[in-house]
């Protein structure tokens, strides 16, 4: 039985993730693009970087939409990076593209935040350090301000802000994580943050949903 | 609080080792990638590159191994940059646990390049490295043309309107190296590194030149780069990377620590 996949679906880098979980102690991590090896794992990874667009047509390729739609229902689901704007509604980039729709909001460019006072660099690469929203079994152990790595050039607008755990500053505040039952999402990469992305992700090889 | 400007020790690396060595002080073997990685990481280094020197060509999948064996360990961002020249080079390093491919003279032969792997595989992931040499006179305006071949060869490029060019072509970041100070130890060419960063609308990596702490904060104060690289400094032990961050922190840089 597979204990995570990773849902692989030909963008970035996917070797880090599977390596990270590994290192935290995971087992049975497989890296992925088979819908029947995805629904018959205890907990999905969806990372990923890149464009909305090339995601959901890979994602349509591969005949995954589906279930992931149903593991994202009843099973400890992280979603990273693309892999968390990927469950919006919408994104604006391309003139708009439909995304999973498994949490309500959209997906905008940081150029919106981008101002003649504020001319911000794009993509948001680097260090950036969090502030709490909402408690989660997720943070357990990570301090409070704790710095992660981010590069993005688009940011996750939740149409309902009670889906927002945490957040980070760039231009303005912006959804740096997300939840709703099972599902968590990251803005940041945890399989890139030291100690504390480790952290996260051996907390949720441990997290029931 | 906010986005961190980031310090990136660069590692040169030849046939699998690490030239140069790397002075730590529990580090029996100064070359082993892997070891050095892990040092630099447990130190608080924000990012990593590594770039491949190696000449032979027969040798350069050496690297693959190198690159795979610090992402097993290593849990912060990779850049590996020197001699990848097509999109397959990329997605095997990419496929290897490398996070971010810098690309150099590929980019000025073939800029569509830039463009394809930026579609494939995501701005984020390529970074154009640019080394730059002032060819203004003293009194005239600056000016610095784009150099490749490892700073051997001459173009005809404007270092500040290729990187503007590279950035909108797809490129993630910009790794700027100025030609007239590597390894002088006389700082980073500030009004260089400026105009690229003021430029180009993606971040920009400072490099060449850092010899002291004070360096490091000018590149971010006045030559408004994101991230400062270097190598010297620290792999010698004349300063550790916490050592720059509090430095870096007391004038009110933004770091990661």
């Amino acid at each position: 039985m597979t204990g995570i996949a990773v849902i692989d679906y030909g963008m970035g880098n996917l070797r880090s993730m599977a390596k990270a979980l590994e290192y935290v102690g995971a087992r049975n991590v497989v890296v992925t693009a088979d819908a029947e090896t995805v629904a018959r794992a205890e907990r999905v990874v969806f990372p990923g970087q890149g464009a909305v667009r090339d995601c959901m047509s890979a994602l349509q390729r591969s005949e995954l939409i589906d279930v992931l739609g149903q593991t994202a229902a009843k099973r400890p689901f992280l979603g990273v990076c693309m892999g968390m704007q990927a469950l919006m509604s919408v994104s604006e980039e391309n003139e708009g593209v439909r995304a999973l729709d498994l949490l309500p909001g959209s997906v905008r460019h940081f150029r919106h935040l981008s101002t003649a006072h504020q001319k911000l660099k794009i993509p948001h690469m680097g260090w950036n350090s969090l502030c709490w929203v909402r408690e989660h079994p997720l943070w357990k152990g990570i301090e409070a301000g704790a710095w992660f790595y981010f590069v993005h050039s688009y940011y996750v607008a939740p149409a309902d802000e009670h889906l927002v755990l945490a957040q980070a500053e760039y231009g303005a505040t912006f959804a740096a994580a997300i939840g709703k039952d099972n599902i968590f999402a990251t803005q940041f990469h945890p399989e890139k943050s030291q100690q504390a992305g480790l952290r996260l992700l051996e907390n949720f090889i441990r997290w029931d949903g | 609080m906010g986005l961190a400007k980031r310090i990136i020790p660069c590692l040169d690396v030849n046939a699998g080792r690490v030239v140069k060595g790397v002075r730590f002080v529990d580090l029996r073997d100064a070359g082993d990638p892997v070891a050095i990685a892990r040092e630099y990481d447990r130190a608080g280094a924000d990012e990593l590159v590594f770039l491949d020197i190696t000449a032979s060509h027969e040798q350069r999948d050496t690297m693959l191994h190198v690159v795979e064996a610090v992402a097993s360990e290593v849990f912060i961002p990779l850049t590996v940059g020197g001699g990848i020249r097509t999109l397959a080079d990329i997605r095997r390093l990419l496929n290897a646990g490398a996070d971010k491919i810098a690309i150099n003279t590929a980019a000025v032969e073939h800029p569509q390049l830039v463009t394809e792997a930026a579609t494939r595989v995501g701005s984020q992931c390529i970074v154009v490295a640019v080394d730059a040499k002032r060819v203004s006179e003293a009194i005239a305006p600056p000016r610095w043309s784009v150099y490749t071949h490892g700073g051997r060869r001459p173009t005809e490029l404007d270092a500040v309107a290729w990187s503007r060019r590279m950035a909108e072509d797809g490129a993630g970041e910009i790794l700027l190296t100025s030609m007239d100070r590597d390894g002088t130890k006389l700082g980073f060419d500030l009004e260089l590194t400026r105009a690229v960063s003021e430029g180009a609308g993606v971040p920009v990596i400072a490099s060449g030149g850092a010899g002291n702490l004070a360096h490091l904060i000018d590149g971010v104060r006045l030559g408004l780069a994101d991230a400062v690289l270097a190598a010297s400094i620290f792999h010698f032990g004349e300063f550790t990377i916490q050592q720059a961050k509090a430095v870096m922190a007391e004038h009110s840089i933004e770091v990661r620590r």
